[in-house]
């Protein structure tokens, strides 16, 4: 809207919004990390025969959490005790427990169950900064085209709020999720040659100026065929959504300008050679690319960031693994953490700019403007889950127009019209399975994308060429 | 009483003092409109429920953010609603399991617990073709209301989406898409909200266990100790209002000063709930006081009725 009505938002307002995204990175990933990726690594029931002792030395060597010590680790395991006890299993029914594929010592599994609880608890209260400058999580109200609403709450109280919560959840990540992901990985680094794609695409976020996409914090790229020192601008203008597979009408690839979203009216059939997916298929020159955080860290990466080339390469030195082993699933679990070290370490600044700002008497946070008879725009962001892009048309004062571009849709679409696969069907490819009627190891893959929907998946044996479905949520 | 004391020795080892418990015991209180003598009542259905009420949560159409407020829950926090207060049988979002076995879980608890579950629902389900635009498993949502709702001890629709439709629902409407009470003809308990404020899905619980009934509800089925007066009757920005004191623009010295937003669009006079008073994530903030209208999330068919959301200059 901004871009079609041609109206740039006053400095503040671009603090605030970066803000409430840092802090929506922040509260995503740590809930995607423990609460939807961590039980494909970390076996709960394993937690209940571990020794508190050893997992009490075992947390004071790999982490700084304020939390710890033989009693803590002992109510913890008492808690899942009482838990499995009542013999009401709730979320934890029917998990693949006792699967080959779980690889932890039962220490690491209690520590790892530990913060899956204490994530619980930091999510919820570290959204409390999204309701300072946004009234509410989710769903804020706060933004408006032309800058935002919440003139009101920039006060000291406010912003002091802001920061402490700020902190907490930054400590956190550092001294909990970060320890906690390398400790996992390094029982997992086989997974730094599994789940790999080859293109990705980022359209950036956190502009730290007026100017975008030059002054983006995470910046804006694409990099084909794994090819770092290629890496290039990123171009809206050569994307196309495909529905040669898809259930709408037509088969016609399109720009997003020109996008029409018109439903296969009646049941629509399954049909794995023909149209088989709500999903449409975007591409990059006719190219699937993978978008979300390892696709934001490795065009960072590529293109000289040093908050991200300092991180990236300090976990592959204590890791071990080469720069290669970052195409893969472990890779983007990695690259999700990471990230989120460097925007959370970023927030602290941009709160202090907020504050300069206020303290020199701007306090502008809006800037009006008209709404056209006609005109067209396009916003381009990189969200949590990866790369997002809405294009809108005006025609009459009204929208004549609107598509939207999104990261599931990028990651889990199906095949466009010639065929090539989206990155999850790429990924999953030769993905090793220890026992193909519980298969672990496919949600770790698929889940490692954080996918923003329910989907199939078939597995065949090739032994004995019998096709398992698994459903991924 | 002796597992009471040993639920304040655990809260204890945790850092949470029995004054603490007791302070968000009377929050939820407060919320559902109880006197305060129902504070200690209500620290019983969270210290020591003999076997935790089974609750099924289905998913239809919808975007999860129904799910993503309701574990932003602080009162009591989300983990002890999993782990100490609900046993939440089949959730497709937290539970571990995927596939067949997510599948025999959610059959399992629909027959192990006939009758005697709580059934969550979030999104809308699809009517037209028979509901075939969405499906779980090869059944379409409608077959799996249709299945699952009618077994259920009470039926509680956790957003607008589930209550009445939602965004889904709105026009052109290419699948038919209803609420889960309209779709299936049956009473539902309408916790409505874009998303709701996990403090009305809890209080409405709360009630539930400690009452052994729902609570009162309005003839669009919400709690009424909740949704009983509008945002307009309990808005801080309302004597603005009664002095004419208006926001014309964003970004005004009007809107600096915190007037009244009807005339940007504030649909607070048509909507009820208790956002001005509950508030969001522990009572922080609510979309008038961050000076952004109200949009009448929690209203039938806001998406039509309640737009545009925001009015323009002149």
């Amino acid at each position: 809207m901004e871009d079609a009505v041609g109206v740039k938002i006053p400095d503040n307002a671009r603090i605030i919004r970066n803000l409430l995204h840092g802090a929506q990175f922040q509260q995503d990933h740590i809930v995607h990390f423990y609460c939807l990726h961590a039980l494909d690594w970390v076996d709960v029931v394993s937690a209940l025969k571990a020794d508190p002792k050893k997992t009490a030395t075992l947390s004071d060597n790999v982490s700084n959490d304020s939390h710890g010590g033989v009693p803590y680790f002992k109510q913890v395991q008492q808690r899942i005790k009482t838990f499995v006890d009542s013999g009401q299993l709730g979320p934890f029914a029917n998990g693949y427990w006792g699967s080959p594929a779980y690889k932890l010592p039962p220490e690491a599994n209690l520590m790892a169950v530990a913060h899956y609880i204490e994530a619980l608890r930091l999510q919820a209260k570290s959204m409390k900064m999204h309701a300072i400058f946004g009234a509410k999580n989710p769903h804020l109200q706060t933004l408006a085209v032309g800058g935002v609403t919440c003139v009101r709450d920039l006060t000291p109280d406010r912003i002091a709020q802001f920061l402490f919560l700020w902190k907490q959840t930054q400590d956190f990540v550092k001294n909990v999720y970060i320890p906690d992901l390398l400790a996992i990985a390094s029982f997992y680094k086989e997974w730094g040659g599994i789940g790999g794609t080859k293109n990705f695409l980022a359209w950036g976020e956190m502009p730290l100026s007026d100017k975008e996409p030059d002054s983006l914090f995470l910046p804006r790229g694409v990099i084909m065929k794994r090819d770092l020192k290629g890496v290039k601008m990123a171009d809206p203008e050569k994307i196309t959504e495909h529905i040669a597979r898809s259930w709408y009408k037509g088969k016609k690839a399109r720009h997003p300008y020109q996008g029409v979203t018109d439903p296969y009216e009646g049941d629509p059939k399954y049909d794995a050679e023909t149209r088989y997916s709500w999903l449409k298929a975007p591409r990059y020159e006719g190219e699937p690319c993978e978008v979300g955080p390892l696709a934001r860290v490795l065009v960072a990466y590529a293109r000289g960031s040093k908050e991200i080339q300092g991180l990236v390469n300090n976990a592959l030195k204590t890791l071990n693994i080469p720069v290669s082993a970052l195409f893969s699933t472990l890779g983007r679990t990695a690259a999700r953490g990471l990230e989120t070290v460097a925007i959370g370490d970023a927030m602290e600044g941009w709160v202090m700019e907020l504050v300069g700002n206020l303290k020199n008497g701007n306090a502008k946070t809006y800037t009006p403007w008209k709404m056209p008879r006609s005109g067209k725009g396009c916003g381009l962001n990189d969200v949590p889950r990866g790369s997002l892009g809405h294009w809108i048309e005006i025609e009459e004062g009204k929208i004549d127009n609107y598509q939207y571009v999104v990261p599931s849709t990028w990651n889990l679409g199906p095949r466009c019209a010639n065929g090539k696969r989206g990155p999850i069907e790429e990924a999953l490819i030769d993905t090793p399975l220890q026992d193909p009627k519980r298969p672990v190891e496919i949600l770790r893959t698929i889940h490692s994308f954080d996918p923003c929907i329910a989907c199939g998946v078939h597995v065949i044996d090739p032994e004995s060429n019998r096709v398992y479905e698994v459903k991924v949520l | 009483m002796k597992e009471e004391n040993r639920f304040y020795e655990r809260l204890a080892e945790k850092g949470i003092s029995r004054r603490d418990f007791m302070k968000y015991c009377g929050v939820v209180t407060a919320t559902m409109g109880l006197s305060s003598s129902f504070v200690p009542k209500v620290a019983e259905v969270f210290a020591a429920p003999k076997q935790r009420p089974p609750v099924v949560w289905l998913h239809f159409a919808e975007c999860t953010g129904c799910t993503e407020g309701a574990i932003k829950s602080m009162y009591p926090w989300i983990d002890e609603l999993v782990l100490e207060i609900l046993d939440i049988e089949y959730h497709e979002t937290i539970m571990a399991p995927s596939g067949r076995a997510a599948e025999d879980v959610l059959h399992r608890a629909v027959k192990k617990y006939n009758g005697k579950f709580i059934c969550v629902v979030e999104g809308a389900v699809g009517t037209k073709y028979n509901g075939a635009y969405g499906k779980i498993a090869g059944r379409t949502f409608l077959q799996i209301a249709r299945d699952v709702c009618p077994k259920a001890l009470a039926v509680i629709c956790l957003g607008t989406c589930s209550s009445y439709g939602g965004i889904q629902a709105a026009k052109p409407n290419q699948g038919g898409y209803k609420g889960v009470g309209d779709a299936l003809g049956i009473k539902t308990v309408n916790i409505p909200g874009c998303p709701p404020n996990p403090i009305n899905f809890v209080g409405t619980v709360v009630n539930f266990l400690l009452l052994g009934k729902l609570p009162a509800l309005d003839e669009l089925g919400r709690p009424l100790f909740a949704y009983g007066k509008s945002i307009h009757d309990q808005c801080p920005r309302r004597s603005h209002y009664e002095n004419g004191e208006m926001v014309i623009e964003f970004g005004s010295k009007e809107a600096a000063m915190g007037y009244c937003l009807y005339q940007v669009g504030c649909k607070g006079p048509d909507t009820y709930n208790n956002c001005p008073t509950a508030k969001y994530n522990g009572g922080t903030n609510f979309p008038i006081q961050a000076g952004h209208p109200c949009i009448g999330c929690s209203e039938p068919n806001f998406w039509d009725t309640m737009t545009p959301f925001f009015r323009e200059r002149g």
